[in-house]
């Protein structure tokens, strides 16, 4: 089957209830249903559509934070997202701010420091906040002026390290100038060595003038070997010492073996009817796993697999094109390192790219196993709801949803709304929930919508460019029991950079069990009975005394191995086994 | 996060009457002494003053790069427009296509840009001649007739040497732009004018990798 005829059924099975028929199937046309379309545009009061996705709660940018006239300009956008404890940071072109939500239906607003450059991608270490800047208007002063002068000390493009103590107050402790500016960055932690932390940070824009910074070349690489394309800028932040951040490395991560540092895809198409292909001089966004010692690096004309078991010196060991691809955007591992989706920001986000016009694998996600540091292709995911071409629409920034035994994923597509789907088996990504609003304005296109849709703590929250911020809360379905969400909710982090991935780890609870079980019982219709036996046995041994339950857990769990050999999931049953065991032997 | 915002979308935003002065880059105040900046919860930040400098505005050399930008991708157009019946290589229609199809909506975005803001959106099919030639990288009128003339690998040569040519005259209409002080500083244009660079020089070295597989003396078909 092709991966365009799997995501047309994909689409329309994503809308049958069960209680449609086949024939319906075959006869009603894809998508037609979908309460997404269709819905009514307006800044504030646009027609929503969620499906096992409650939103919880809304909140709009803050006053002076937009344009009422331009309700659309990048200038005072929103962007991207990072959490420590009751805070989420959120990113915009024009600043910097933070929300208290220690009361999730009434998150509060604590701080809006305007520091304008863009796009404003954050990150937090302990009580350090990184923010990226790249646009020429960026100042070291955080002024909202501009800079009138070609050249100009006063000009800032890179990352700004902030001391976030107090969030209330963020106090600038360090600036690391960059030639391309940073358009993203990610922070990359060293178990080996707690003192220091690196950023890596991806430039995609022109290259300033050596005048403003010294060794800046924006000369192509036959002419000047020293160019600053074709890298990326790895900064070392000592954690005690912030002022002293300084690059350390200017890694060709792009080199072919022969050494030429523009050794990957040189831009263009892949024959006819194919996707024009940006050329790799740039990362647009680099995912690292640090537990399993790799990166990913969307990088413009390709998606690249780094070792980083040398975070300061991180090396290139595979690389994928696709025909299908325009711009790789960013990346996201599964929890067990042996997936990575990676998007395509094909129309760099400001454009229409979800009508139902334009090809499903093109804009979408592409998911691909990793087999002996090897990625190899498997599926294509896009949200099957057509939009309209007043909503600007492609895959976005998302994070893993801790459902144990599956993978699933929430994320942004800007006006395409909030898209959650599973991908535990990656040749057949399927949707399990969403949320949608109608354009900003039902006759043209103004830039707005979902900027990234986070997991963090149990709740969704999402950064709306135009429109503020959103939480959303998971709803059981047949797609999701109670166990699995409430299992999930289990999984509780001090922070969340989602671009420095760190590895779920459940607790033994009785509901991660339970979740397990769900699992493998929806996978396969056959083993309704097993499972019905698995919850029974659960729901009494939790009932029971302490010894007697040690007992009956220990024989689940060995039943349990058992099981597993003859499943064709048995990781997964096995994991249940583990979960089952160390009920038992902490049974008191 | 966005990359290599473009053209359509990034200027389609919403449509609003011109309250900024068009000057307003260049007259912003001088820089002030830098003491770290204010945090505020947000709600203080509602004075007008606030807005206002938070309004990097466009400059008038912000305006006049479109203007002429139109017109340079204009000639882009004539160009593409030749290749029909006078290329030899299939490659070169494909390359073409592509050309077409991203100056031509390159253009719909610079009008939209120019129009919302109340300033002139030229019409890219009544250039003014003076304004065609003088900007780096245009093909003369006598340029332009060679190319007419030429067909088959001559044609395919002479084309891509002539695109390589007008598009590095965007590059350099692009450095000029950054090189003017108050040029280049709201976010819509830095998009902008940055992905023309972007997507021409990937342009540029991808025709120049076709150009050396087209022998320089080519036999005529």
């Amino acid at each position: 089957m092709t991966s365009k005829t799997l995501l047309a059924l994909l689409a329309t099975a994503t809308l049958l209830t069960a209680r449609e028929t086949r024939a319906q199937l075959d006869s009603t046309p894809a998508r037609s249903t979908d309460p997404r379309v269709g819905l009514a545009g307006g800044l504030d009061d646009a027609r929503e559509a969620a499906w096992n996705l409650r939103h919880v709660v809304h909140r709009p940018r803050a006053e002076g934070w937009y344009d009422p006239d331009d309700l659309g300009t990048l200038r005072y956008s929103s962007s991207d997202l990072a959490f420590r404890g009751n805070v989420v940071f959120q990113g915009a072109f024009h600043g910097l701010q933070a929300w208290d939500v220690s009361t999730p239906a009434d998150p509060r607003r604590i701080m809006a420091l305007p520091c304008p450059g863009g796009q404003g991608d954050v990150s937090v270490h302990g009580n350090l906040l990184f923010m990226s800047v790249e646009e020429t208007r960026g100042r070291v002063d955080c002024g909202t002026q501009g800079i009138i002068d070609t050249v100009s000390s006063e000009r800032f493009r890179g990352v700004r390290i902030f001391d976030i103590s107090d969030v209330a107050n963020p106090r600038p402790v360090a600036l690391v100038q960059t030639c391309r500016g940073s358009h993203t960055h990610t922070l990359v932690t060293d178990p080996r060595d707690a003192a220091n932390v690196y950023i890596y940070v991806s430039g995609t824009s022109r290259v300033r003038s050596p005048s403003e910074l010294a060794g800046c070349s924006g000369r192509p690489p036959e002419e000047d070997p020293n160019t600053s394309y074709f890298r990326i800028e790895v900064i070392q932040v000592p954690v005690a010492a912030p002022q002293n951040a300084r690059i350390v490395n200017m890694p060709r991560i792009f080199a072919d073996s022969a050494g030429a540092i523009a050794g990957l895809w040189q831009g263009g198409t892949h024959g006819e009817g194919t996707q024009r292909t940006a050329v790799t001089n740039q990362c647009h966004d680099i995912t690292v796993y640090g537990e399993i010692g790799l990166a990913a690096g969307a990088c413009a004309g390709n998606g690249i697999l780094l070792d980083v078991s040398d975070p300061a010196n991180p090396r290139r060991i595979d690389e994928v094109s696709d025909p299908n691809f325009a711009y790789w955007h960013s990346a996201t591992f599964s929890n067990d390192g042996r997936k990575v989706i990676f998007t395509d920001e094909w129309g760099g986000g400001t454009q229409p790219r979800c009508r139902a016009t334009d090809r499903p694998e093109w804009g979408a996600d592409a998911i691909f196993s990793i087999e002996m540091r090897k990625m190899r292709f498997r599926s294509y995911y896009k949200i099957p709801a057509p939009q309209t071409s007043a909503e600007n629409c492609v895959a976005h920034n998302g994070s893993l949803i801790p459902v144990p035994g599956r993978d699933i994923m929430v994320q942004g597509w800007y006006q395409g709304g909030i898209s959650v789907f599973d991908f535990t088996d990656p040749t057949k990504p399927v949707e399990i929930a969403f949320f949608d609003r109608g354009p900003v304005s039902d006759t043209s296109l103004v830039i707005a919508g979902f900027w990234a849709g986070y997991w963090y703590n149990g709740r969704i929250y999402g950064s709306e460019m135009a429109r503020g911020l959103d939480i959303f809360e998971l709803q059981p379905s047949e797609y999701l029991t109670q166990n699995e969400i409430d299992a999930a909710k289990l999984v509780q982090v001090d922070v969340l950079n989602p671009q420095n991935q760190k590895r779920i780890v459940w607790p033994a609870q009785f509901v991660v069990a339970r979740a397990y079980v769900d699992g493998l019982m929806r996978r396969d219709a056959k083993r309704r009975s097993w499972g019905q036996g698995v919850h029974a046995e659960l729901a009494r041994a939790e009932k029971g005394p302490a010894a007697a339950r040690r007992t009956a857990l220990a024989r689940l769990a060995t039943r349990l191995d058992r099981d597993a050999a003859n499943a064709p999931d048995a990781e997964t049953v096995r994991a249940l086994a583990g979960v089952v065991r160390e009920l038992g032997t902490s049974a008191r | 996060m966005i990359s290599r915002i473009s053209r359509a979308g990034a200027l389609l935003v919403a449509a609003a009457a011109l309250v900024l002065n068009g000057c307003a880059a260049r007259t912003a105040p001088p820089a002030r002494e830098l003491p770290a900046p204010a945090a505020s919860d947000g709600h203080d930040r509602h004075s007008a003053s606030a807005l206002e400098t938070a309004r990097v505005g466009y400059a008038a050399a912000d305006v006049e790069f479109m203007q002429r930008m139109i017109h340079h991708h204009a000639q882009a157009l004539v160009m593409t427009g030749l290749v029909a019946g006078r290329a030899d290589r299939r490659e070169l229609e494909l390359l073409a296509g592509r050309i077409d199809a991203s100056q031509r909506s390159e253009i719909e975005s610079m009008r939209r840009w120019l129009e919302k803001r109340g300033e002139h959106a030229p019409d890219p099919s009544h250039a003014h001649h003076d304004a065609m030639t003088s900007m780096p990288g245009m093909l003369t009128d006598a340029q332009l007739a060679e190319l007419r003339a030429a067909t088959g690998a001559t044609f395919d040569r002479l084309f891509l040497e002539r695109m390589i040519q007008h598009h590095e005259g965007a590059l350099s209409m692009v450095a000029d732009l950054f090189a003017t002080p108050g040029a280049g500083q709201e976010s819509e244009i830095f998009r902008f004018a940055t992905d023309v660079d972007a997507d021409q020089r990937a342009e540029i070295a991808r025709m120049r990798n076709l150009l050396n597989t087209i022998p320089a003396t080519p036999n005529t078909r």
